[in-house]
């Protein structure tokens, strides 16, 4: 419904604008910092730019801050965990998707729906149980124990599952008359035509990864396997001194640029793929 | 190359339905073979049990010498081309071409020497570098064929090929097939369930109906002489004119003698029937006219008889000028009358 009146246009702008305003200023707010002393900002948040800017950025890489470990070691972590939940969830649910939809085996249809059923049951759902498991497998305080249990859930195989049903059979045949056998035909036909797909859920799975908080607050007792997350909460709130908020928000705001980073990688990939496989 | 030779062939799908129930049928080297029959024949199912890509039920398959029941379909060295192409939408035509050869470990040299001389025939070589999403269907469809042909392998199967073409380029690409076959010699199995790609492709035509083959021979020949009422009805465009043997009868007192006892029904090929009276044994049926379809060349017209239950139609050359109910005499000659017995459909021995 498009209407031609000013005044209803001005209000619908000017809801938006405020909706973008009331999302954007703590964002807003945390860059000013990052160009602050925290002196500074003690004594107020400032709303303009100041000249700190550089200094801060080359201080947050040796900052090592009481009750976590120092900055680098957090992104390390982080990265790894985000990076190890996003190829594994890709590798293992392209693979179990093919088999569900290309194989007949028993149970095919009962091993799809145990799969399924994961999907109802996130990690926040399956904690308790899920952190005795970790527990008494010895993975406290590990990358296994804080990757393995988020990398086990369906979205991913049921995304390719219903991806590859769309891909006609005669493929798979032509394949097969071509002496393409399973792996070929994994490997040469399926993997390329599911470019697209993979490069979103790149996306997806890997700031999935890069977001957890409550479970690696869980697994992680020592500082070593901290990850940026949670130890951006540590350096703002374990402190008795007044924090630095300088380095934090320097901090926070670096934070946010890898998944930036991923999306801006990911997406040529995925224009190209989209334009690509367009029969 | 090689003869192919089905044994009584069976196919249940999931224990219940079964598609083809116990077919014999024997193709012999360079041979072209049409399977032909209405939708859900299980035209399908019979070839793509040659081609390995659904289980024999029962039964025995030969692609030449060997029995290849329990072959992959590369292992089967058969190409087959699929009625939506199925080429792979990543790959360039040359890759398309070249995937089968390089599967098989064909060298290097021979693989580029096999897709420029495919490409070549086919008239696709501008087209090798670009993917299959930017060619027409037309060119599409030859890149499949050209997928089949690389790989000379010892027959072509074809699924309705050319059902997605429209009706000038489909004709074209029929002669093509046909051209391209003679030339190399492959013997091939197509199915379609186009009377003109039948009649035209064929050296041996059958003619299936669920499950079973109702009639094997050469086109002309099913044409001339169908064995059952279901092969004279569904032969020919528009199919035989199919008459009760009683009710014509009771229209026409001077029925030839030598239609034999046990007849249910008489079948009449619509050019058979006549306006004008010829000079040979005939009997005459009084008739209305209810409608005339000009096709052109010639004109189709349906004819009213009282006492029949469907309407007649014949062929005439030329185009007929005439206006719903007007009087005709349609002349049919005694011997182009096919008799069909009663209790079985078949045809009736004279
Ligand atoms: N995978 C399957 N499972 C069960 N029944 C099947 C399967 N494939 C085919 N059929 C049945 O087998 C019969 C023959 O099918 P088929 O595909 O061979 O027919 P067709 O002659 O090729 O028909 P069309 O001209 O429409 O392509 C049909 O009754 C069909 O319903
Ligand atoms: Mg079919």
């Amino acid at each position: 419904m498009v209407e031609n009146r000013p005044f209803l246009s001005i209000l619908t702008h000017a809801v938006l604008i405020a909706g973008v305003i009331i999302v954007a200023f703590p964002v807003y707010v945390a860059i000013i910092a990052m160009t602050h002393t925290d002196v500074t900002l003690n004594s107020g948040a400032p709303l303009l730019p100041g000249g700190e800017l550089v200094a801060n950025l080359i201080a947050v890489w040796t900052f090592d801050p009481p009750g976590a470990p120092p900055f680098w070691l957090m992104v390390w972590n982080s990265t790894l965990m985000a990076l190890i939940i996003m190829i594994g969830k890709i590798v293992i649910s392209i693979v179990s998707a093919y088999a569900i939809v290309y194989f007949r085996f028993p149970f095919r249809t009962l091993a799809f729906w145990v799969i399924f059923i994961t999907l109802m049951l996130p990690v926040e759902v399956r904690i308790i149980p899920t952190y005795e498991v970790v527990a008494n497998l010895g993975m406290l305080n590990s990358y296994a124990g804080l990757t393995v249990p988020l990398i086990a859930s369906a979205t991913a195989t049921f995304l390719f599952r219903q991806f590859f049903m769309t891909i006609p059979d005669e493929m798979m045949e032509a394949a097969r008359v071509d002496g393409a056998g399973p792996l070929k035909f994994f490997r040469d036909i399926l993997l390329p035509l599911s470019r697209t797909n993979i490069a979103a859920l790149c996306i997806i799975l890997f700031i999935y990864g890069w977001v957890q908080y409550l479970w690696p607050l869980l697994v992680t007792t020592r500082e070593e396997h901290f990850t940026l997350m949670m130890g951006v909460r540590q350096m703002a709130g374990a402190q008795k001194v007044d924090p630095q908020w300088n380095i934090i928000m320097t901090a926070v705001v670096l934070a946010m640029l890898p998944p930036v980073v991923i999306v801006i990688a990911m997406q040529r990939l995925f224009v190209k793929g989209l334009v690509e496989t367009e029969k | 190359m090689a003869s192919i030779t089905l044994t009584s062939v069976k196919k249940t799908y999931h224990g219940n339905v079964t598609a083809i129930h116990g077919l014999d049928l024997s193709i012999e080297d360079g041979e072209f073979v049409v399977l032909v029959g209405p939708s859900g024949c299980g035209k399908s199912t019979l070839l793509r049990m040659i081609a390995g890509l659904e289980t024999i039920t029962t039964g025995e398959v030969r692609i030449g010498n060997t029995v290849v029941n329990r072959l992959e379909p590369a292992e089967r060295d058969i190409a087959m081309v699929f009625q939506n192409y199925a080429l792979y939408p990543h790959m360039s035509v040359r890759g398309n071409l070249e995937y089968g050869l390089k599967n098989r470990g064909t060298p290097r040299p021979e693989i580029d020497r096999r897709v420029l001389e495919a490409a070549r025939i086919l008239e696709i070589e501008p087209f090798l570098d670009r993917k299959p999403r930017q060619l027409s269907g037309g060119q599409r469809q030859r890149v499949a064929m050209g997928r089949a042909i690389v790989r000379q392998p010892k027959a072509f199967l074809f699924d309705e090929p050319l059902s997605n073409l429209d009706a000038k380029l489909r004709g074209q690409m029929r002669v093509e097939i046909r051209r391209l076959q003679r030339t190399l010699g492959t013997t091939s199995v197509y199915v379609t369930h186009d009377q003109l790609e039948a009649m035209t492709l064929a050296d041996k035509l059958v003619v299936m109906n669920a499950g079973v083959i109702e009639q094997i021979g050469r086109p002309l020949d099913i044409y001339a002489d169908p064995q059952s009422l279901f092969v004279a009805a569904f032969m020919g465009s528009p199919g035989m004119n199919l008459v009760d043997i009683e009710r014509l009868r009771g229209l026409v007192a001077d029925l030839p003698a030598s239609i034999p006892s046990g007849t249910g029904t008489i079948g009449i090929r619509p050019e058979d029937i006549a306006l004008d009276e010829p000079a040979t044994p005939h009997f005459t049926i009084s008739a209305t006219l209810e409608a005339v379809e000009l096709v052109g060349s010639e004109s189709l017209i349906y004819a009213n008889a009282q006492g029949l239950s469907e309407d007649v139609v014949l062929r005439s050359q030329g185009i007929h000028r005439g206006n719903p109910g007007d009087p005709l005499t349609l002349h049919i000659r005694h011997e182009v009358l096919h008799s069909f017995l009663r209790e079985t459909g078949r045809k009736a021995a004279a």
